[in-house]
């Protein structure tokens, strides 16, 4: 199970990459396949009707190709990235807002990441995903809820015990590696 | 920009709410700017988007329309290609901000408050209120209380209130227990993005008759 799932998330990399470099159409509907259905079922329970979820869903999607250049896998997953792009999306299209991010990190001189990184970014993913599949039901939905409805942030318990502190740890030191690339 | 000596950070349930996008807009413009300031605070947002990145991954599915893959393909044929990289500008405010005030310090259509503060309110949702302030040195904000959270994030020179000392990059949480009187340090004029999701009370007589003419 552990070694599939790793497989998996550093696939996602390699297809996104394909998809950079060689506009790689196959690579791009595995990815459709997984996570298209994924984030409709997202949009739709944070309110969206199947019409609009689709359409959305075909937007963020074709966001992920239009944007590949711009995936870091030294600082996100996959699933992390299409989670940011669908949620900026649905602030868009449910409640008619923009959404303010914080300023683009410009690119150091070598845009190929240390493997090595990208390897420790993602199995720490997937160790999240298991903690977080692993949480007792209600704290589970909690976190559900929050992600997906449109709790108010007084609702969200944030202590959930979740391995936070190491992802946290490995993206500032991707931060700092490219802080050091542009000195 | 990434340079100042940051001590007061958003809290987990700010980033956690801003990484959910359940913030009114005002909240996610100041996160945002505090971000573009802060690695520390930057690295902790990402990994509450991996939370969400975890269970999109983990979620049930939808089916999709039968022609979704191809009507994708379409779009993204019909679409132009984006290969455009960040560009850092130089000036005081970072890019979201920029984005809302069009344009850099020069472009804010201060309006006076009286003693010499101005503020400027940005378009955002109605649900929360995000202003720029700008305190001359030296000189303090009327003592007020908030009725809900106010997030007030130093971009030039430093305040004091009763808490502590926010300088640039500083983020300063207030809830409604806090009564507080900001106080702009002498030497440089200060300048702040602030955000309130309810009116602030003010304490005395004069800036409460205000406050509806105000907007604060």
């Amino acid at each position: 199970m552990t070694t599939r799932r790793e497989t998996e998330n550093t696939d996602w990399v390699a297809c996104i990459t394909a998809i950079r470099d060689h506009g790689d159409e196959a690579a791009f509907a595995r990815l459709f396949a997984h996570f298209a259905p994924r984030v409709k079922a997202f949009l739709m329970r944070s309110g969206a009707d199947a019409t609009l979820a689709e359409e959305c869903t075909q937007e963020v999607m074709a966001t992920l190709w239009q944007k590949s250049h711009l995936f870091d896998p030294t600082r996100a997953s996959a699933a992390t990235w299409i989670f940011t792009i669908a949620r900026n999306r649905k602030i868009d299209a449910l409640r008619k807002q923009k959404r303010p991010e914080p300023e683009e990190l410009p690119w150091g001189q070598d845009p190929e990441p240390d493997q090595a990184d990208v390897l420790a970014l993602q199995q720490e993913s997937d160790q999240l995903g298991r903690a977080i599949a692993a949480l007792p039901a209600k704290q589970r939905e909690l976190i559900e809820k929050a992600y997906f409805g449109d709790l108010s942030h007084s609702e969200i318990a944030a202590d959930t015990g979740l391995p936070l502190g190491t992802i946290k740890s490995r993206i500032r030191l991707a931060l700092d590696r490219l802080r050091h690339a542009m000195k | 920009m990434t340079r100042n000596q940051i001590t007061h950070h958003l809290t987990d349930a700010l980033l956690m709410a801003y990484s959910a996008g359940s913030l009114p807009e005002a909240f996610n413009l100041t996160v945002a700017t505090h971000l573009s300031m802060c690695d520390e605070c930057r690295a902790r947002a990402a990994a509450f988007d991996s939370v969400g990145g975890a269970m999109i991954d983990g979620a049930d599915t939808v089916e999709l329309a039968q022609d979704s893959l191809a009507a994708t393909m379409a779009r993204i044929r019909a679409g132009k290609p984006q290969r455009e990289t960040p560009v850092r500008r130089a000036g005081l405010f970072p890019a979201p901000l920029r984005d809302y005030v069009g344009g850099d310090l020069e472009s804010v259509r201060w309006r006076p408050v009286g003693m010499g503060v101005k503020q400027a309110i940005l378009p955002t949702s109605r649900a929360a209120t995000a202003r720029l302030l700008f305190i001359p040195a030296g000189a303090a904000v009327p003592d007020h209380g908030h009725r809900g959270t106010e997030l007030t994030l130093v971009l030039q020179g430093a305040f004091c209130d009763e808490v502590a000392r926010f300088g640039p990059g500083d983020i300063e949480v207030a809830n409604e227990e806090l009564n507080h009187t900001p106080v702009a340090e002498i030497g440089a004029d200060c300048i702040c993005l602030a955000a309130t999701d309810a009116p602030l009370r003010f304490r005395s007589l004069m800036p409460r008759l205000a406050q509806p003419f105000l907007r604060i």
